[in-house]
């Protein structure tokens, strides 16, 4: 059996599986752009998660090092949706994406 | 590489000319920069150079594309230079551009995941930018928010994907992960595959191919005029060229995997993009539907998976390419005119500017798929690839796509020449972009006649 530190390998891949399932229900269930966007961070760190289980269990840390571009990459991407969000808000005085059905057909 | 340094160098430079206040002198240097991009990457042909521990590989591939990705760059920079007049961030505007060109032509020069990933967030994160670049306008904030919570999911999947693929193969580069599958061909656990199917997942979400569409239509339509025409060419020929590159070089043998999933992928693309289209009303969600259409006809090369694919993809994308511009061009003067982008604004154009008429009507025709077009040597490869391959039903499904394609194409034209509007007065067209017209046109001809010069580069 594939352990890291006497875990094994699977519960690593089962977590950050249930951690992105999570994430993307969130996505799509839920309203409130903030709480989507907690989501979609969810799912990025439920991958930086077995990036790392993976980068550890193989002893190559190529797969650490796609961590740090991935939280790089992530707190960009945080700094422009909030940017976004800061406008809408500023606009319609809400965060609820159901207020956000301009664009029909 | 070098043009890859030239665009980032030209990035800077523009945010630097805000500082130094040179502003006024930029836009010829970023058209002179762009087609030194081109010079430079052309000079790469047939030298297949590695860079950076095998990051990026600069193969004849990804030298077409960054050819053809700066031309159009190029030629998109002659279309919205109006647009930028009247913006007051103008080297804002100029920065992100350039810095989304530097993500595309990472995205069709990578050897490497952590690389695809790069190059798509380069390019997404300044589109976020750009989409909701009208603040005050709603419908711009709208888009934007859309299109950033559909991309930064799509991401997740596309790296949950990458993850798994890593965790079963031990690397993140293209060649090893190929040979990983070719040595362990009949054993190779169900992780890889669900990794395989999350990536092409995120990658449908990037080049909108149906079901992960949705976002694309109203992205398209909230968003700026010339940023729709950025997205609507330039996105979607990085986008698909990445995708081509990620499957082609690593998972084309196993094609029994992931070919029946982008088969129904590809039916679907077609008939939801070709039917939504025939009854739009505003003329720019009607080409982003056309959009959504022409994604299905290029997943048709990804099918055929063959050696006529390559080729054929980069003379579809240049042809749909230039004759998008071409549309999106007098699509933008129509709306600068007359405030109105539903399809009665079209009306009497015929009578109002015959030369604009006749650019439109080429357009429409070539992206329509009537020889002698390039829009028509443009399918007719890509059909011939995939039936070489015999994917004779998928042909066939998009052949009948195309007629009701045909359609919603000639209603714009009948609406230019057999219908007459309320306002009559002529439309004035500037010199620029009469001549990036001209260009197109010119274009538009030409690529039919050398068709088979661009298909065998590749």
């Amino acid at each position: 059996m594939s352990t890291i530190q006497a875990i094994p390998l699977n519960w690593y891949i089962l977590l950050s599986a249930v951690l992105f399932v999570i994430g993307v229900l969130g996505v799509l269930y839920r309203r409130n752009a903030i709480i989507i966007f907690m989501s979609v961070e969810l799912m990025l760190n439920a991958v930086n998660l077995l990036l790392t289980a993976f980068s550890s269990y193989r002893g190559d840390s190529a797969g650490q090092v796609f961590v740090f571009f991935i939280m790089a990459v992530a707190a960009a991407e945080v700094a422009v949706g909030l940017a976004i969000l800061i406008v809408i808000y500023r606009n319609t005085n809400s965060t609820d994406i159901n207020f956000l059905n301009k664009l029909k057909w | 590489m070098k043009s890859l340094i030239l665009l980032s160098g030209l990035g800077v430079l523009t945010l630097l000319s805000e500082i130094f206040n040179f502003k006024r002198k930029i836009f010829p240097v970023v058209l002179l920069g762009l087609l030194g991009t081109i010079v430079l990457s052309a000079m790469y042909w047939n030298t297949n150079k590695h860079y950076f521990n095998d990051m990026m590989f600069f193969d004849n591939y990804a030298v077409a594309f960054t050819c053809l990705i700066s031309f159009i760059a190029f030629a998109w920079f002659l279309l919205s230079q109006n647009y930028f007049n009247e913006e007051t961030n103008l080297t804002d505007h100029f920065a992100l551009i350039l810095f989304a060109l530097v993500g595309a032509v990472i995205m069709v020069s990578y050897q490497n995941m952590s690389m695809l990933f790069l190059g798509i967030e380069t390019l997404s994160l300044s589109l976020y930018v750009l989409a909701g670049s009208r603040k005050n306008d709603l419908h711009s904030n709208e888009a934007a928010l859309k299109y950033f919570l559909m991309g930064a999911f799509a991401t997740g999947f596309l790296l949950f994907g990458i993850a798994l693929i890593y965790g079963v193969t031990g690397s993140f580069n293209l060649q090893t992960i190929a040979n990983y599958i070719t040595l362990n061909s009949g054993n190779i656990p169900a992780l890889f595959y669900t990794g395989v199917l999350l990536m092409m997942v995120g990658m449908a979400f990037k080049i909108s191919a149906a079901p992960f569409h949705f976002w694309a239509p109203d992205v398209y339509q909230g968003s700026p005029l010339v940023i729709t025409a950025f997205m609507a060419t330039i996105v979607k020929t990085a986008a698909f060229a990445a995708f081509f590159r990620l499957f082609f070089t690593c998972f084309s043998t196993i094609e029994s995997v992931w070919g029946n999933i982008i088969f129904v992928m590809a039916i679907l693309t077609l008939a939801v993009g070709n039917i939504t289209a025939t009854y739009q009303e505003s003329v720019k969600r009607m080409l982003a539907y056309s959009s959504i259409a022409h994604a299905g006809y290029m997943l048709l090369a990804i099918l055929a998976m063959n050696k006529f694919s390559a080729g054929s993809i980069l003379f579809y994308t240049a042809a749909y390419s230039v004759a998008s511009i071409t549309a999106f061009t007098v699509l933008s003067i129509i709306i600068n005119k007359s405030n109105n982008e539903a399809i009665d604004a079209f009306n009497g154009l015929g009578k109002r500017n015959p030369f604009l008429a006749f650019a439109m009507t080429v357009a429409m025709l070539s992206l329509a798929g009537i020889p002698p077009m390039a829009g028509f040597f443009g399918k007719y490869y890509l059909f011939n690839a995939a039936l070489q391959s015999g994917q004779t039903t998928i042909v066939l499904v998009a052949v009948l796509a195309s007629l009701v394609g045909v359609y919603y194409y000639f209603k714009a034209i009948i609406a230019m020449y057999f219908k007459s509007g309320s306002d009559s007065s002529p439309v004035e067209v500037s010199f620029i972009h009469k001549l990036l017209l001209v260009l197109t046109l010119v274009l538009i001809f030409a690529m039919g006649l050398m068709s088979d010069f661009v298909i065998r580069l590749l």
